[in-house]
C-alpha cells in the first residue's frame, strides 16, 4: 500500500464516507477464449468528506475500473465498498439493484471520461436532469444548469443544443457540470481535465475546491499532476505489481 | 412434453427487495411456454418495480414476444406465474384470473404497443376516436371530453391536431406508432408493454420517437417492459435490461453494468456485436 502522504487536520477529523476494502476485479472475455484480465486487485481505501483522494498508477492499472466498481458499473469478484448513503452504510458491491440506483440518485455523482450524449436533449437539460431527478423544480433546475454550464465556459446558445456535436472539450465539460450540479456527498472523477485549457482547468480546480469545502468526499483520477497537487490530500497508488 | 415444472409462488421474497416496504409490481417466476413441442420459454422469474423500465434483448427467436403475451395473459404459459399487483395492493395471477376480470385489468392498468401499429390501431376510424375508444370502454360517455383528451395527447405525442379526424391509414409510420402510444396511455395505465416500439422505422423517426418515448416515461412514471433487439435503445431508454436466449434469461442487471461489463459470454457476443451501444 503506497497511500497516505499526509492527511489535513480537517479531513483527519472527518468521518469517512467511502470504505473500500479487499476489493479485485478480473474480466473474463468468454468469446475469447476465456481470457483472464486482472483490472487489480487487494485494493483498499477510505475517502473521508472534506477530503480528495487521488488514484494515481498507469496506464492500465485499472484506476478507471476502481472508479466504475465504486459505482455499480463494474462487477468485482471479491471485496466490499461501503458508502455511506443518507446516514447508512451501503455496499456497492452486494446492495441490491434498487439501493444502487437510489444511491446514485441521492449520494454519488460520477464524472466519466467521456460523455455520453442523449439524442435531441440540450446540453443544459442534460446537466440539469439530476437535480430534477432530486425533485428539484424544471425551471430552477434549468437556471442553475445554465449558470453552472456559464461559469465552465459554455455559452447561452450552445448550452441549447444537443451535445453530439461539441468538441471533446466542451462535451467534457458538460459532464463535470452534470457530475456537480446536485453536489452530491460522494463524488468520482475520470480525468476531469484531460482535454481543458488551463482556465476551464482552473475552474474545475475551483469546483472541487468547493465540494471539499461543503463535505464531499471525492475520488479522482488526475493526469495532469499540476491539478493533482492542487486537488489531492492524498494519493493512492495502484502499482503494477499489485495490479498484475 | 413440457419441460419444467411449476415452482412455488413466493412473491414478495425478491432478491431485488431493498427494504423500503415497496414491492414489485410484476413478479413473475417459473414461466415455461412451448408451442407444440418447441420451447419458447424455459423457467423464466422476472420482477418489474413501479416506474421502472426493464428491457429484454435478445436474439430473434429468443422467446422475447412469447414472454410479453404470457405476461398480459394472451398467451396461457404451460407452467409458472405472473403475479400482478393490483391498485389495492393485492397480487393477482394474471392466469388464474377469470376472463372477464383479467380483460378487465388489462384495460385499467395494462397498456400493449404492438411492433407493428397497424395491430394495435383501428385503421378506419379518425385518430381522435382511436385515442378516446379506450376511455369510452371505461365508461365514458361524454363527447366533448373525449375530444379535448384525444386531442392534448395527440399533442402530447407531436401529432398535429388538425389531423384528429383523419384515419391513420393516412399516416406515416412514425406518426401510427405515436398514435399507438397515445391510444395505449392515455387510460393511464400502470405498466406498458412494448415489443420492439421503433423497428422497421427510419433512423431519424426512431430517434424522434426515442425522445418522445423518454420523457413519457419520466413523466409518467409507469413501468414499461421493452423488448428491443437495440443495445442502444436499452442503453437510453431502460434502467435494468433482461438478456434471453433459447427461452431463458442469461444474465440481468442495471442496463450499464450489463452493457459495460457483461458476464454471460451469450452477452459478450451481443455487446460485442454492435458500435459502442
Ligand atoms: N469493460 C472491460 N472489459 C474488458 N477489459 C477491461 C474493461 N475495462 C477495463 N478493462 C481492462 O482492465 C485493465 C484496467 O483498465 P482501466 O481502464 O481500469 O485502467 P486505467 O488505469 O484507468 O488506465 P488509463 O490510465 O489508460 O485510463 C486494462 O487491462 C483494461 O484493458
Ligand atoms: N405461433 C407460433 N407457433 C409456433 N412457434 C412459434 C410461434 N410463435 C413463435 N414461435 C417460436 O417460438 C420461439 C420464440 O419466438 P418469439 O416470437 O417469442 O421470439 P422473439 O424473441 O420475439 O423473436 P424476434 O426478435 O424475431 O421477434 C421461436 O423459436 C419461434 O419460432
Ligand atoms: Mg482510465
Ligand atoms: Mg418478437
Amino acid at each position: 500500500m503506497t497511500a497516505a502522504a499526509h492527511k489535513t487536520d480537517a479531513a483527519a477529523a472527518s468521518p469517512a464516507m467511502l470504505e473500500v476494502s479487499g476489493l479485485a476485479k478480473t474480466f473474463t472475455l468468454h468469446i475469447q477464449g476465456g481470457v483472464r484480465i486482472e483490472a487489480f486487485r487487494d485494493v483498499a481505501f477510505s475517502v473521508a468528506a472534506g477530503e480528495c483522494l487521488a488514484l494515481v498508477g498507469p496506464s492500465g492499472s485499472g484506476k478507471s475500473s476502481v472508479l466504475r466498481v465504486v459505482a455499480g458499473n463494474y462487477l468485482a469478484q471479491h471485496g466490499s465498498v461501503k458508502l455511506r448513503h443518507r446516514g447508512q452504510w451501503v455496499d456497492m458491491a452486494t446492495a441490491p439493484h434498487r439501493r444502487v440506483q437510489e444511491v446514485r440518485r441521492l449520494s454519488l455523482g460520477h464524472v466519466s471520461q467521456f460523455l455520453r450524449a442523449i439524442p435531441r436533449v440540450p446540453a443544459v437539460e442534460i446537466v440539469a436532469e439530476p437535480l430534477i431527478r432530486l425533485g428539484e423544480e424544471r425551471a430552477a433546475a434549468l437556471a442553475r444548469a445554465a449558470a453552472l454550464l456559464a461559469r465552465l465556459g459554455i455559452g447561452e446558445r450552445l448550452m441549447q443544443l444537443a451535445p453530439a456535436t461539441f468538441s471533446g472539450g466542451e462535451q467534457q465539460r458538460v459532464n463535470i457540470a452534470r457530475g456537480f450540479i446536485a453536489e452530491p456527498p460522494i463524488l468520482l472523477l475520470d480525468e476531469p481535465t484531460a482535454s481543458l485549457d488551463r482556465a476551464n482547468r482552473d475552474t474545475v480546480v475551483a469546483l472541487i475546491g468547493e465540494a471539499k469545502a461543503r463535505g464531499a468526499a471525492l475520488l479522482g483520477i488526475f493526469h495532469d499532476a499540476d491539478v493533482r497537487a492542487r486537488v489531492a490530500d492524498r494519493t493512492y497508488s495502484l502499482a503494477k505489481e499489485t495490479a498484475r | 412434453m413440457i419441460p419444467c415444472v411449476s415452482v412455488s409462488f413466493d412473491a414478495d421474497a425478491d432478491d431485488d427487495d431493498a427494504g423500503d416496504g415497496e414491492a414489485p409490481l410484476l413478479a413473475v417466476s417459473g414461466l415455461c411456454f412451448a408451442y407444440g413441442a418447441r420451447v419458447a420459454l424455459a423457467d423464466v422469474d422476472l420482477t418489474v418495480w413501479p416506474g421502472e423500465v426493464l428491457a429484454v434483448a435478445g436474439e430473434s427467436g429468443s422467446g422475447k414476444t412469447t414472454l410479453l403475451g404470457c405476461l398480459s395473459g394472451e398467451l396461457a404459459p404451460q407452467a409458472g406465474r405472473v403475479g400482478f399487483l393490483t391498485r389495492d395492493g393485492k397480487r393477482v395471477d394474471m392466469h388464474r384470473l377469470g376472463e372477464a376480470e383479467r380483460r378487465r385489468l388489462l384495460r385499467t392498468d395494462w397498456g400493449i404497443v404492438r411492433q407493428n401499429p397497424r395491430d394495435g390501431l383501428r385503421l378506419g376510424v379518425s385518430a381522435g376516436a382511436n385515442v378516446g375508444e379506450p376511455l369510452m370502454v371505461l365508461g365514458h360517455r361524454h363527447y366533448g371530453w373525449l375530444r379535448a383528451q384525444a386531442g392534448d395527447w395527440l399533442d402530447r405525442v407531436e401529432i398535429p391536431t388538425d389531423r384528429i379526424d383523419d384515419p391513420p391509414a393516412t399516416f406515416s409510420g412514425g406518426m401510427q406508432q405515436r398514435l399507438q402510444i397515445a391510444r395505449n396511455l392515455v387510460t393511464d395505465p400502470r405498466i406498458v408493454l412494448m415489443d420492439e416500439p421503433t423497428g422497421g422505422l427510419d433512423v431519424s423517426v426512431q430517434a424522434r420517437l426515442l425522445d418522445l418515448l423518454r420523457r413519457l416515461v419520466a413523466d409518467l412514471d409507469l413501468a414499461v417492459v421493452l423488448v428491443t433487439h437495440d443495445l442502444a435503445v436499452a442503453r437510453l431508454l431502460a434502467d435494468r435490461l433482461v438478456v434471453m436466449k433459447d427461452g431463458r434469461i442469461v444474465e440481468t442487471g442495471l442496463t450499464d453494468q450489463v452493457l459495460d461489463d457483461p458476464q454471460h459470454a451469450y452477452t459478450q457476443l451481443l455487446v460485442s456485436s454492435v458500435l459502442q451501444p
